[in-house]
């Protein structure tokens, strides 16, 4: 169904992605001026306008606070997972024990779902590599496998409860 | 304008940023040429290297900021783009190790497509 040209669905699908662009394009060409404001904010309308088809719904951040700390909590992460990748890379492979693991999810949310995968991806020791759809799960590589239902646990805790918290 | 224009404790700042980037890069392709199969060689791309290039980033934004008036704002946004594409692209090629059935190392747990 195609939102008629007078309503604002159609121009503006999605406005928080709009403005991000505008802000985007302001940061890039690294200038403050009307002319790159007025080019900015076309490029924030025309954008989000092409790319709608790909678009799966519209995603509802519910609660901005939780989401602030969260970034804080990967960035602090990810800075944890750079040390603990590089201290076993650096010792002997032997010490390895990679493996798989199925994530269940209880999240439905497709970009919710996505963030997580992100987020999985960039903490210590652990790429998602396959998620789904029909089982609700995501299959994750770990680097170093010791003990699976706490390593589900703890993603568990520290990244799907926020982010249910966030996106419901 | 050269460098020498920086005032001595930010050319220290920037130069350890620089170092420690360089090293954790290093660290990160070490990983890549040593790590014994293709899905654990995923884990190095996807850390090490974000760490390495967002400290060089940071390094230069210091840098840029001093040497022209005002933050520059540019070396933020490849932090931004990098961390947000890298697990992406982790993903997929996952994802197409897996479709081609590529062993894992021997000991993997739990490894899928084992009949």
């Amino acid at each position: 169904m195609t939102p008629s040209f007078r309503s604002r669905r159609f121009w503006l699908p999605h406005p928080l992605f709009s403005l991000f662009l505008a802000l985007l394009w302001l940061l890039m060409v690294n200038e403050v001026s009307v002319a790159h404001a007025l080019l900015g904010l076309a490029l924030g309308v025309v954008i989000p306008r092409v790319t709608h088809a790909f678009w799966p719904e519209e995603a509802k951040i519910r609660r901005p606070l939780p989401l602030l700390r969260y970034l804080l909590v990967l960035l602090v992460d990810i800075l944890r997972s750079n040390l603990v990748v590089a201290l076993r890379i650096l010792r002997p492979a032997r010490h390895l024990r990679p493996g798989f693991f199925t994530y269940p999810l209880t999240l439905d949310d497709d970009f919710a779902i996505t963030i997580l995968a992100s987020t999985i991806s960039l903490t210590p020791g652990t790429v998602s590599i396959h998620y789904d759809a029909k089982a609700n799960t995501l299959l994750v590589h770990a680097l170093h496998l010791e003990d699976e239902a706490e390593t589900i646990a703890g993603i568990r805790e520290r990244y799907e409860q926020p982010l249910r918290e966030i996106f419901r | 304008m050269t460098s020498i224009d920086m005032p001595w404790y930010l050319q220290l700042i920037v130069a350890a940023f620089l170092l420690v980037g360089a090293i954790v890069a290093l660290i990160g392709s070490w990983g890549l040429a040593k790590l014994p199969d293709f899905y654990t060689r995923l884990h190095g791309p996807t850390k090490a290297s974000t760490l390495g290039v967002g400290c060089t980033l940071i390094g230069s934004l210091l840098t840029f900021s001093h040497q022209q008036d005002g933050v520059s704002v540019q070396e933020a946004l490849v932090t931004i783009f990098l961390f947000a594409t890298a697990p992406v692209s982790a993903h997929m090629m996952g994802k197409a190790a897996l479709r081609r059935r590529l062993p894992g190392v021997a000991g993997t747990r739990n490894m899928p497509n084992d009949k």
